[in-house]
């Protein structure tokens, strides 16, 4: 017994330890934002600041606010874009099944893990091609078309996990393909549309590679605004690590809100589900 | 599925034509959904990787494209190219630790909140919740944490230590190869630690998923023939784990051997090239130097790599659905 509580209080040790380490990023984030510039030294970086100043949030929000609202412009139609395909191939995929259906499923999941350097070349030689290189339009597209496989694979997990007795009564009543996706599926799967939207949300508005490359000043989503704010020398800290907190407030406050579906998403992204 | 689709005899006549043509709309209805995304697929990922390929065995490295084909001359040239030969070492080094890390740190704190923990679900989101961030976030702040003269160095100075962290150009246990010396960066642990900070959450909410899912009657059974609780974790629960580690294997190295967010914002390429990798190179001399051509090459290089892991898994994932 005594042994037993011996163990107990190390593994809490332990677990503090690592939650120190997983806090202390954010800790040196936070009070290194709220200090004025001429606070910020190296011998008081772990200090609390002696009076909250919120300059460093406001020239970081007058810098990344077009940038935030672009994110904005973009995350949203591309969210929802793509979980309405993924629900539609998903459908299909686990409850239309031809053919080769499986082996199509394949085909499509490959694209979740190629490196996008992969495609990068063509993409842009198209994207200027028709018009699209440097709009947030253009990024929409991209987004939501790399964005199948993975809104795909969700979907169909979810999908197989209904039971197909339910699609063969309604058949027997008359429902066809389309009432069937409207009437049954749709309404059993709100949990999955959180949970793929969530998941879309956070992928593109953390995505960095699409948005450097094929957008330029004042299309540039927030990832990249805040790349420009940290890589600048004459940028203060403060104002870099409010910049920094900002960019991530929008998924940081998905995550404590619905944290839930988030790491659902994650599971249900891993192939197996 | 397979009743319908084949209706049995004694129905006949009107029920079967009936519901063999509302079948058929049925089925194309079917097509129609999933076409699109099919043809988009079809061109966006798998053309487009021909297209890639296309451009890699050609001589376009200037501005104005030129698709004259020069066979491997662009692969050849990066394979006795200093740089992209640091790069090749620096993901060896940097995929090998990132992967090993995550692991330990999430089947290690999974084992740990699985023993009925007070506050377990406080503890587990402080683990998860660097995952909601950007590898950019993550970059900026870990860049400041690691350089040698602010962050976590006022704490080594103390203990009469001062890493260089990223700014080390030290290669451990190196030895020569080819133009560069082949051990580990310094410089790469660095990166590591913040994806693996990053990325322990992944593994973690993977390894309590796979514990939550063995049967306590496994436990129970083990205790009753008298097992430590360490032999049960050693001989039962760790063995059953092991497709999960599989699949953390399989995601970690692909997000390892594509990685540039994190290094590109946190580093960049580094003195001597000691934080580099092929993603940052391909970036960096395709969009800023216009080598179009090296860089297709360094990109299907990459893929190459990232399917020699992914290929055999789907193939393996499908096997066990079917």
């Amino acid at each position: 017994m005594a042994l037993q509580r011996f163990n107990k209080s190390i593994i809490y040790i332990i677990l503090i330890a690592m939650s120190l380490f997983f806090l202390m990023p954010v800790y040196v984030m936070i009070i290194t934002s709220l200090k004025p510039y001429d606070e910020v030294t190296l011998a008081t970086m772990w200090q609390l600041p002696t009076s909250f100043d919120f300059s460093g949030y406001s020239e970081a929000f007058t810098k990344l606010s077009p940038n935030l609202i672009n994110s904005f412009y973009l995350v949203i139609p591309a969210t929802l874009l793509s979980a309405l395909l993924g629900a539609m191939n998903g459908y299909v995929l686990a409850k239309w099944k031809f053919k080769g259906a499986d082996i199509l499923f394949t085909v499509i999941l490959f694209g979740m893990f190629i490196p996008y350097q992969s495609i990068l070349i063509p993409l842009i030689q198209f994207l200027r091609e028709v018009g699209l290189y440097n709009t947030i339009p253009g990024l929409i597209f991209v987004h939501v078309v790399y964005g199948l496989p993975i809104t795909t694979l969700m979907f169909r997990n979810f999908y197989a996990n209904i039971p197909d007795e339910m699609i063969e009564s309604a058949k027997i009543d008359g429902a066809g393909f389309l009432g069937i996706f409207r009437h049954i599926m749709i309404p059993l799967s709100i949990t999955s549309f959180v949970v793929v939207a969530i998941w879309q949300f956070t992928n593109i508005w953390n995505e960095f590679l699409f948005a450097v490359t094929i957008t330029t000043s004042d299309q540039q989503p927030i990832m990249v605004a805040l790349q420009n704010l940290s890589g600048s020398q004459i940028v203060h800290w403060n104002v870099q690590m409010a910049g920094a907190l900002l960019a991530a407030l929008p998924t940081l406050l998905v995550y404590i809100l619905l944290g839930k579906y988030f790491v659902k998403g994650l599971l249900a992204g891993s192939v197996k589900g | 599925m397979e009743a319908t689709t084949k209706p049995t005899k004694p129905q006949q006549n009107t029920a079967t034509t009936l519901s063999k043509k509302k079948l058929s709309r049925d089925h194309l209805m079917a097509i129609a959904f999933i076409l699109p995304s099919l043809i988009l697929i079809l061109i966006f990922v798998y053309g487009f990787i021909g297209w890639t390929g296309y451009v890699s065995f050609s001589n376009w490295n200037t501005l104005v494209p030129d698709f004259s084909f020069v066979g491997l001359k662009n692969y050849l040239y990066l394979f006795q190219d200093f740089r992209f030969q640091a790069d090749l070492r620096n993901t060896i080094f940097f995929t090998v630790l990132f992967i090993g890390f995550v692991i330990i740190s999430g089947m290690g704190l999974a084992v740990l909140l699985d023993q009925k923990i007070k506050g377990e679900p406080i503890f587990r989101n402080l683990f998860f919740f660097p995952m909601a961030l950007s590898f950019v976030v993550t970059g900026v702040v870990w860049q400041w944490l690691l350089n040698p003269s602010t962050g976590v160095n006022i704490f080594f100075n103390k203990l009469g230590l001062s890493p260089k962290w990223y700014t080390d150009t030290t290669i451990l246990a190196g030895f020569n190869w080819g133009k560069i010396e082949f051990g580990i960066p310094v410089a790469i642990i660095a990166v590591t630690i913040a994806a693996v900070w990053q990325m322990t959450g992944f593994s973690l909410a993977m390894y309590l998923a796979g514990l939550r899912g063995i049967p306590d009657e496994v436990r129970e059974a083990a205790r009753m023939d008298g097992a430590s609780e360490f032999l049960i974790y050693r001989k039962i629960i760790l063995p059953l784990l092991r497709p999960i580690t599989v699949s953390v294997i399989i995601i970690m190295a692909h997000i390892s051997l594509k990685i540039f967010d994190l290094i590109y914002a946190m580093t960049g390429p580094g003195a001597n090239f000691v934080t580099d990798v092929p993603g940052v190179y391909m970036f960096e001399t395709t969009f800023r130097g216009n080598y179009y051509a090296n860089g297709a090459a360094i990109a299907v290089i990459m893929l190459v790599s990232v399917a020699i892991f992914i290929v055999p898994y789907l193939i393996h994932s499908r096997k066990g659905e079917a």
